[in-house]
């Protein structure tokens, strides 16, 4: 049993860009194997939420705090948090030209083992264990030769995203509009490697305007954030009701916290 | 939170990182510092010279008297004070070369030492296998390897004083055929006092079995290294061949000018790689080596190639420009360029590509890095001349911006005489992004890393038009340069 009682807790979280207010003060606990799900329009803040967990600069946190593993990592360094298991599958998934996608996929896999103490993986075993997510995610085998998300197609770079999750196992997964710019059988695909992900000891944090992912990976709990406050919490239910009554609905609601 | 992931502007390569930075302790016979026809007069009888050589130096150092000091070249964007000519020692031989080693065997100890802890084994050739080295130390060869093989093959490779001795006709055929003694103010200089270098001649029909390499090392103190290097592939023949260089940390400034010359015959081909890797300087820009050098290639028979890559990430000031002069009809001339700078470093870097022949082919690919307050600009010139039918060119400048006290500059040169030529040409800057390195970091990997794959990606078009060895020495050189650049 882990010594902590949720994998991460995000305590009255404050978050500023620029002297913009853009998180107001979030509350939100994720046990393990836990799937939960953050819905809201455009501009509400999930990314910046995403975002501000795995790290990224930028971002200033002016209260509040996010413990995990039962430790505050406000202070801690990007790449540090990655090694403690804290994975984002990026909405804009970044080009490298010039670095290979197999040459960087190898080099996270050996910078996230030394961080747990142990050894750089063997190149053949990394090579059967990259062929085995590659079909997983039903990916060209050439795309692992190419630079980095270098004229990927979108779906592509959302692939190669949950390429990266199904190799690296994290222990919590961020994923951030996974599902925009997917047709439907890329959906599948990535829905796919997220349910082969999923389990007793992993965490889920889906963020997602839509909720056609949901009907793919079923959330424990649905959030609903409107103007970087969560205005409503629920279990799928939540997010059918969304889809039906649009986000108005819960937007007139707003300010009537419910906690699961 | 937000700082830590800003490239970092003051911080530099420190002297403790420079890992060649090391001492010889090796006696040197060296010349009384100062220039004047005497030391020209002393080199050429060290070096047992016949008489022709003798009348060749001197005619360029009398040139070189005659045109002064404010010959020097001035276009070039670089700042320095100006170099006083008389505090140079034009001439350092390690004391026991005077008996020429015959083989390896024969080489000191002590200077095989010291070139192992360059990482240059000429020992252990196992390492570097399918390498032929010669070592340059200051300005004597020191060691010529893999000799019962190239005999074998027909192919020459030697110290270019031993060829002068051996070979007198094919040097005084070639020697300053391709650069002349009055080309420029530090080609006419080298001319003069030019100490050795490499020489190396393949013949007819023959592709060289090995990679050939030299290996250049400033050690004396208050040195100038002027070597000379002079390579002809004769019809049909192939070589490939490679230098590498390093200096010890100084507190002045030394100054390196060399002069290379390259001949391709009909169908020939030769391929040039350079890692330079003299010493930068410190981080406040005390000392490093002036690296003014003039290299060009005449490919001068039908078909021939000549193809220049450089990798420089050394010297305080490196100015050169790699040229190609397009003769022979269907001739190619390549230059593939990445140029580091850091520090106070300054690089004025680029080629030529002069079209004669008709169809006549060059490309260009020029990648310069900066940090710090480093500054480097590619100078590139391309004439098609009027009789250069059907001549094409493609160019392709890339800099990236490490911090914002760096600069990078295109000087692009085009002169164009003949109206069928085709010409592309392609330029652009940019900076490490921020969004790059958090991805490479959500992914594990520390910032420094996540930099230098970066960068390395960047370089990467170049890097695989080098021999495989070398190719990975670059991308090690350019780990250590890229030290501290992020913070
Ligand atoms: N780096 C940034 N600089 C300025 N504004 C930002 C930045 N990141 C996000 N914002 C602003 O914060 C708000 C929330 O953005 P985001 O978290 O991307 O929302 P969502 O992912 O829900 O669409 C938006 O108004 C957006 O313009
Ligand atoms: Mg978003």
């Amino acid at each position: 049993m882990s010594n902590f009682e949720k994998l991460i807790e995000i305590k009255n979280l404050h978050v500023s860009v620029a002297e913009t207010e853009i998180l107001k003060g979030i509350n939100l606990s994720i046990g393990e194997g836990e799937v939960h799900a953050i819905m809201g329009p455009n501009g509400s803040g999930k990314s910046t939420l995403a975002n501000v967990i795995a790290g990224r600069p930028g971002y200033s946190v002016t209260s509040g705090d996010i413990v995990y593993k039962g430790d505050s990592i406000l202070k801690v360094a990007p790449e540090i948090r990655a090694r403690a298991g804290i994975f984002l599958a990026f909405q804009y998934p970044v080009e490298l030209p010039g670095v290979r996608t197999w040459q960087f996929l190898k080099a996270a896999i050996d910078a996230i083992r030394k961080g747990n103490g142990q050894e750089e993986l063997k190149i053949r075993d990394f090579d059967k264990l990259l062929e085995e997510k590659r079909q997983l995610m039903e990916m060209d085998p050439d795309l692992v030769r190419r630079s980095v998300n270098e004229g990927f197609s979108g779906g592509e770079k959302k692939r190669n995203e949950i390429l990266q999750l199904a190799l690296l196992d994290p222990s919590l997964a961020l994923l951030d509009e996974t599902d925009s710019g997917l047709d439907i059988d890329a959906l599948r695909i990535v829905s796919h490697g997220v349910n082969i992900f999923k389990s007793p000891e992993k965490s889920i944090l889906i963020v997602t305007h839509y909720q056609r992912i949901l009907d793919y990976i079923t959330p424990d709990y649905v959030h609903v954030l409107v103007d970087g406050k969560i205005v409503r919490s629920g279990d799928s239910s939540l997010a059918m009701e969304l889809e039906e009554k649009g986000y108005d609905w819960v937007k007139d609601g707003a300010g009537e916290e419910v906690h699961p | 939170m937000a700082d830590q992931k800003v490239i970092s502007r003051q911080t530099g390569v420190e002297d403790t990182q420079y890992k060649w930075g090391f001492e010889f302790d090796i006696e040197s016979e060296v010349a009384p510092k100062g220039l004047n026809e005497g030391t020209v007069r002393f080199i050429s009888a060290k070096k047992k010279e016949p008489d022709w050589l003798l009348k060749w130096r001197l005619k360029a150092f009398e040139h070189w008297v005659d045109q002064g000091d404010d010959a020097s070249p001035k276009w070039a964007k670089l700042n320095f004070e100006d170099i006083d000519f008389q505090d140079i020692i034009y001439y350092a031989a390690p004391k026991s070369s005077d008996d020429a080693p015959k083989s390896l065997d024969d080489v000191d100890p002590e200077i095989l030492e010291a070139f192992d802890k360059l990482g240059i084994p000429l020992h252990e050739q196992e390492k570097l296998s399918g390498v032929a080295i010669d070592a340059v130390l200051d300005s004597v060869s020191v060691a010529t390897t893999y000799q019962d093989m190239l005999k074998e093959a027909g192919v020459i490779f030697c110290p270019i004083s031993e060829a002068v001795q051996k070979y007198p006709d094919l040097v005084q055929k070639y020697l300053g055929s391709v650069v002349p003694y009055s080309d420029n103010f530090y080609a006419t200089l080298n001319s003069a006092v030019f100490s050795d270098g490499s020489f190396c001649y393949v013949p007819p029909g023959v592709r060289c079995p090995i990679e050939l390499m030299t290996y250049f090392r400033i050690n004396e103190a208050d040195s100038g290294q002027f070597e000379r290097t002079l390579i002809i592939a004769d019809e049909g023949s192939y070589v490939s061949y490679l230098e590498g260089c390093t200096a010890p940390m100084r507190k002045s400034h030394q100054l390196h000018a060399a002069v290379v010359e390259l001949v391709a015959l009909k169908d020939a081909e030769i391929k040039y790689s350079t890692l330079q890797n003299w010493y930068p300087g410190d981080k406040n820009g005390e000392g490093g080596v002036y690296n003014f050098v003039t290299k060009r290639g005449a490919a001068r028979g039908e078909n021939s190639k000549i193809s220049w890559t450089q990798v420089e990430t050394g010297s305080a000031i490196t100015w050169k420009y790699p040229s190609v002069i397009l003769q022979g009809d269907n001739s190619v001339g390549e230059f593939y360029s990445v140029a580091l700078v850091n520090n106070y470093q300054q690089a004025d870097t680029g080629t030529k590509m002069i079209h004669i022949g008709k169809n006549t082919k060059s490309t260009i690919i020029a990648k310069g890095i900066s940090a710090g307050k480093a500054q480097s600009t590619y100078r590139g010139q391309v004439s098609i001349l009027p009789g250069a039918d059907n001549a094409r060119n493609f160019t392709q400048c890339d800099s990236l911006l490490i911090g914002d006290e760096c600069g990078a500059h295109t000087v692009p040169y085009i002169e164009v005489r003949n109206p069928t030529a085709k010409m592309g040409h392609e330029a652009t800057t940019s900076k490490v992004n921020d969004d790059q390195l958090f991805y490479l970091q959500q992914r594990g990997i520390d910032l420094e890393e996540s930099n230098y794959m970066i960068i390395n990606g960047f370089c990467r078009g170049i890097f695989k038009e080098l021999p495989f060895e070398f190719a990975m020495e670059a991308s090690q050189l350019l780990r250590v340069s890229l030290e501290g650049t992020v913070g």
